[in-house]
């Protein structure tokens, strides 16, 4: 199966930094488009995860928020994050979907050393297969959005997979799909691109001035983009404002790797090629 | 140069060693990608019934339908066709399966009793008896036939009644029009609360 899905990056294996070349022309590269100036915080996206995901339910407590949880967990792929932030005289929530953001360089996929545990398609989609995991969280640290969570129960690291399933399908993800006031829109990432410009354009006139869209560069852009009213507060969303991942330690590790092997390998024949030619050492031979 | 049994056996085990060591497969296995849950479900349009909205909603099924078995929801999500909601569903509806499977689910009444903390699961027969017994008291000790103006009113205002999203529309036509005929005015629904 997989006949839409094309893998582009590997962990643990060279082509982590140099992406594969696809064999045939790749299709689209998707992107979700979060417009924070339309959401109006029903949490029906958080729900949707769970829903399609069969993620369980973790009880929650009131601890003084709008927010359902405190923190994202192996259960919670999504979570809304209710910032109640001042901004001129008014109160106002500045609202963040906390979940990963599928980045076109992805920190985790680049600090994973377990082979074929993170895998980022031609579309974007970065996943994790919990088989491959080793549990050494060095994802969790690569992450600039520290996004990925471990579970101690499972030894293993989990996240939003941007629901792989259902795009392999030709489907939406759930919380696209549920989102009851479109503030979570899919579809090409050039479409959503366009249709973040136009967004960003209409609050402009609405007299948010600083509104953005929030694509970063330092990760090479991201499969889910945010349309930000406030946008010189990126803080106050919890947003980094310049998240970077890099494969150059991982380049270096690779190349360090390959030549242990290959020192390793030349040893070994450098061995046998003695053995043959001059035979085993013998205390009789010497006399 | 003679070689004997062992020395070959030697470099037969240096050989592998170095050819793994130097072929060592650095690419992994290719990675399996979850299948779709809903690939071979059944698709039932139906109507969230959790408020007046009726957002549009698909039922995922499992199941032949055949005779002998019984089918199983195994995801609800909105109806992209829908005019109403276009797909899309709230917190409330996107839980909707809940309704079906959830492991909370009552299937026994609860009945709290006068200056009891706590809930006590019941038989439907002893509840519907403790039910008739206090209705009909409640009714008889608060039915006005006469306002004061001397307006034939006929109505009860001792009794209110909550409808439930969950019923059936068969069921709220019952209980609407049993209410009504009971005479009470104070009657709403669940969703509104």
């Amino acid at each position: 199966m997989a006949d839409t899905l094309t893998i582009k990056r590997t962990s643990g294996s060279a082509s982590a930094f140099i992406p594969m070349d696809a064999l045939r022309s790749s299709g689209p590269e998707y992107s979700k488009l979060v417009d924070i100036s339309r959401c109006i915080g029903c949490k029906g996206c958080e729900v949707a995860c769970k829903e399609w995901n069969e993620l369980q339910s973790e009880p929650t407590a009131n601890f003084g928020s709008y927010q359902s949880h405190k923190d994202l967990t192996p259960n919670t792929w999504l979570l809304m994050r209710f910032n109640e932030i001042e901004v001129g005289e008014n109160l106002q929530w500045l609202i963040k979907k906390d979940a990963c953001l599928h980045c076109e360089e992805p920190g985790c996929l680049y600090a994973c050393p377990a082979p074929g545990a993170i895998v980022q398609y031609t579309n974007g989609i970065v996943d994790f297969n919990q088989e491959n995991c080793i549990g050494c969280q060095y994802c969790v640290t690569g992450c600039p959005f520290d996004i990925p969570r471990y579970s101690a129960r499972t030894k293993t690291v989990s996240k939003c997979n941007m629901c792989i399933d259902r795009v392999e399908a030709g489907l939406e993800p759930a919380c696209v799909k549920t989102c009851p006031t479109n503030a979570i829109s899919w579809g090409s990432k050039r479409d959503m691109l366009a249709k973040a410009d136009k967004a960003v354009e209409t609050l402009k006139q609405r007299g948010f001035q600083h509104a953005t869209v929030y694509d970063p560069s330092g990760v090479g852009g991201t499969h889910m983009m945010y349309v930000v009213p406030h946008g010189d507060r990126l803080a106050d969303y919890s947003l980094p404002t310049d998240p970077t991942a890099s494969p150059a330690p991982l380049t270096a590790l690779n190349f360090l790797k390959r030549i242990g092997a290959y020192l390793f390998g030349f040893s070994l024949v450098g061995a046998l090629g003695h053995l043959l030619a001059f035979g085993q050492e013998s205390p009789d031979e010497h006399e | 140069m003679a070689i004997s049994r062992r020395t070959f056996i030697k470099a037969s085990v240096a050989g592998a060693a170095g050819i793994s060591a130097l072929g060592f497969n650095l690419q992994p296995a290719q990675a399996a990608v979850r299948q779709l849950k809903i690939r071979n479900a059944k698709e039932y349009r139906t109507v969230c019934p959790y408020c007046a909205v009726g957002c549009g909603t698909i039922a995922y099924v499992h199941g032949s339908g055949g005779l002998n078995t019984t089918n199983t929801v195994i995801h609800v999500e909105g109806d992209p066709d829908s005019p109403i909601n276009g797909g899309t569903l709230c917190p409330k509806g996107a839980s909707q399966m809940q309704l079906a499977i959830s492991p909370r689910l009552r299937h026994q009444p609860l009945l709290r009793r006068a200056g009891a903390a706590d809930w006590e699961e019941v038989s439907w027969e002893e509840a519907m008896t403790w039910f008739a017994r206090r209705f009909k008291d409640t009714r008889d000790a608060t039915f006005e036939e006469r306002d004061e103006q001397g307006n034939t009113v006929n109505r009860c205002t001792g009794i209110g009644w909550v409808g439930s999203a969950t019923v059936s529309n068969e069921d709220a036509y019952l209980i609407s029009k049993t209410m009504r005929a009971m005479g009470l005015v104070y009657y709403d629904h669940q969703a509104r609360i």
